[in-house]
């Protein structure tokens, strides 16, 4: 079969691998009719996130048919189109009997701070990704999820990621009525973060970004104000001055460990690895946020030591949420969405690939280019 | 409570998910008992075979029920996987050396493909392809600085060796 296939810190292919086998009595082999490249495969892409070999698949939001189930797969049958949430979990350990479906403790052996997950590396489980044929999906009692009737393919490859750690990051916002929400970072989390925010209720929802048409299009989809930081002179001082000083009352980080806007950061954070990532745009969440505030991180940060300004954090009284989205418990809601018109998913993806060409994909959107927000790859046995 | 006067019926769903007890509140523990507490207390999924090399976390006393089989540790890169994995995730002697396991197993990568009669095709693994269709005065800016430098480190090199054979001379 075909599939993604990395090479190094911003080169992979497309090579002929072996067809993934059950290993286990709740596996299931998915035959892929699409996937994604999300914002955070770029930290894999550009050799960010210690434990990436040569030879892996990447790829954890991703759609397909039910090809095959191991003899324990009881909730799942041969020729079910499911999405898969990009997080691995078993359904009981401590962590996912508390609904903790990205902490899962049963699916990673190589680190305890992170569950397992789709073609993220070893330091996420070892697993190969759905940028591919085919792929391996274990616990298929627990994740995959039949794709209701009617519902747009489009629209059911997003719900495995995007839309719910948009929403995920609204909702450890805690936002109340009226509340003033910052995003920093308009790529797809982003921008299904600030229109999510909308949902549970806020007042004012600001988006800041560097790249203009990414702002553009997120002040259309969301509805909201979006500015650019590189237009002012310090995001922070920006975003105290237009609320009235005080600072916003929710700030969601949905940038990562790749930030730009820093120079400091960039040097010892992107280029030289000397710390986990840069994390600029933390820095201008906790900063930015008023006194007693919440700060919502779904930007993903590498292993271990981040230069970050947590004194502020004490001093302020600061509220931080952060996780993976628990994907498997917000799904029945945002189907509803999805089904209800409220959220429109689809509306992010610009552009579709075929997977024998993931190399161009990846370099169109980490360099985003041609306007791209959300690639989608579709494999040549979904074309037929 | 300004910000309530404005009408927000033009957003979709405005309001449809708030929650006045999440603030902040998820997720809240449940009702957490003795058993809970000790450990390993729930009844574990059966093992997957381990039929490959597994290095696993020092902060876990086992491997997972499941995991990943993709690239099991090889060659020197391997070998420095494993020093990585006698130390918690908690030290730099942990991420340190994962990350230039990584760079080897490039160069391994590179190696392996050679031995198997196949030359990488740098330019379009790197996805210039589509670089050049959309931004090719950006990619010929990035050519033309990395030959510059090139060039720059060989002028230099060689006045270096000429320099020292200057030295020699005298």
């Amino acid at each position: 079969m075909l599939a993604m296939d990395y090479r190094g810190p911003k080169r992979v292919r497309v090579s002929q691998k072996p067809m993934p086998e059950i290993k286990h009595p709740e596996d299931a082999i998915v035959r892929v009719t699409r996937s994604c490249i999300c914002g955070s495969d770029l930290h894999l892409y550009n050799g960010n996130v210690p434990d990436t070999r040569v030879g892996t698949t990447f790829g954890h939001e991703f759609i397909g048919v039910v090809e095959e189930i191991g003899s324990e797969v009881t909730k799942l049958k041969v020729g079910d189109h499911v999405l898969v949430p990009f997080n691995i979990a078993c359904g009981r350990c401590h962590f996912c009997k508390q609904g903790l479906f990205g902490n899962c403790h049963e699916s990673n052996p190589m680190a305890t701070a992170v569950g397992g997950i789709f073609g993220y590396s070893h330091t996420a489980g070892g697993f190969h990704g759905g940028q591919a044929e085919y792929v391996r999906v274990p616990y298929a009692n627990v994740g995959p999820t039949v794709i209701p009737e009617g519902m747009d393919p489009d629209d059911a490859v997003l719900l495995t990621d995007v839309v719910p750690t948009g929403y995920q990051a609204a909702e450890m916002g805690g936002i109340q009525p009226g509340d003033t929400v910052v995003v920093f970072g308009a790529g797809p989390v982003g921008i299904m973060a600030a229109k999510c925010s909308w949902l549970f209720g806020a007042g004012r929802v600001i988006v800041i970004d560097h790249v203009d048409y990414r702002l553009e299009f997120v002040r259309n989809y969301a509805q909201c104000e979006a500015y650019n930081f590189r237009e002012m002179e310090d995001p922070v001082v920006f975003i105290k001055k237009t609320t009235d000083w005080m600072g916003a009352d929710v700030v969601i980080d949905a940038v990562g460990a790749e930030a730009a806007g820093n120079t400091m950061q960039t040097i010892t954070g992107r280029k030289t690895l000397m710390q986990a990532g840069s994390a600029t745009a933390l820095h201008w969440a906790i900063n930015s946020v008023k006194k007693g505030g919440i700060v919502s991180i779904v930007g993903v940060y590498g292993p271990t030591d981040n230069l970050v300004p947590i004194g502020n954090v004490l001093n302020k009284g600061l509220t931080i949420r952060a996780n993976q989205a628990s994907v498997k418990r917000l799904l029945p809601r945002l189907i509803e969405h999805v089904q209800n018109g409220i959220l429109n998913p689809k509306a992010l993806i610009t552009h579709r690939i075929p997977l024998e060409e993931v190399a161009d994909g990846y370099r169109l959107f980490s360099a985003k280019l041609d306007n791209c927000i959300k690639p989608v790859l579709i494999p040549p046995s979904a074309r037929m | 409570m300004e910000h309530l006067k404005k009408d927000y019926s033009h957003i979709k769903g405005w309001g449809i998910d708030a929650d006045p007890q999440n603030d902040p509140t998820y997720p809240m523990k449940p009702h957490r008992t003795d058993a809970e507490q000790s450990g390993y207390s729930w009844e574990r999924p059966t093992q997957q075979p381990v039929d490959v090399e597994i290095l696993h976390s020092i902060e876990r006393p086992n491997i997972s029920a499941v995991f990943g089989t993709a690239s099991p540790p090889s060659g020197l890169s391997g070998v420095i996987r494993r020093f990585a994995f006698k130390y918690s995730e908690n030290s730099y002697l942990h991420w340190l050396p994962l990350i230039l396991a990584d760079r080897v197993n490039v160069v391994e990568g590179i190696i392996d493909d050679m031995k198997h009669g196949h030359v990488p095709n740098i330019f379009e693994e790197k996805g210039y392809k589509a670089e050049w269709k959309h931004d090719k005065v950006g990619l010929l800016t990035k050519f033309a600085v990395a030959a510059a430098l090139v060039a720059g480190v060989v002028v230099l090199l060689s006045k270096k060796n000429e320099d020292d054979y200057d030295e020699d001379d005298d």
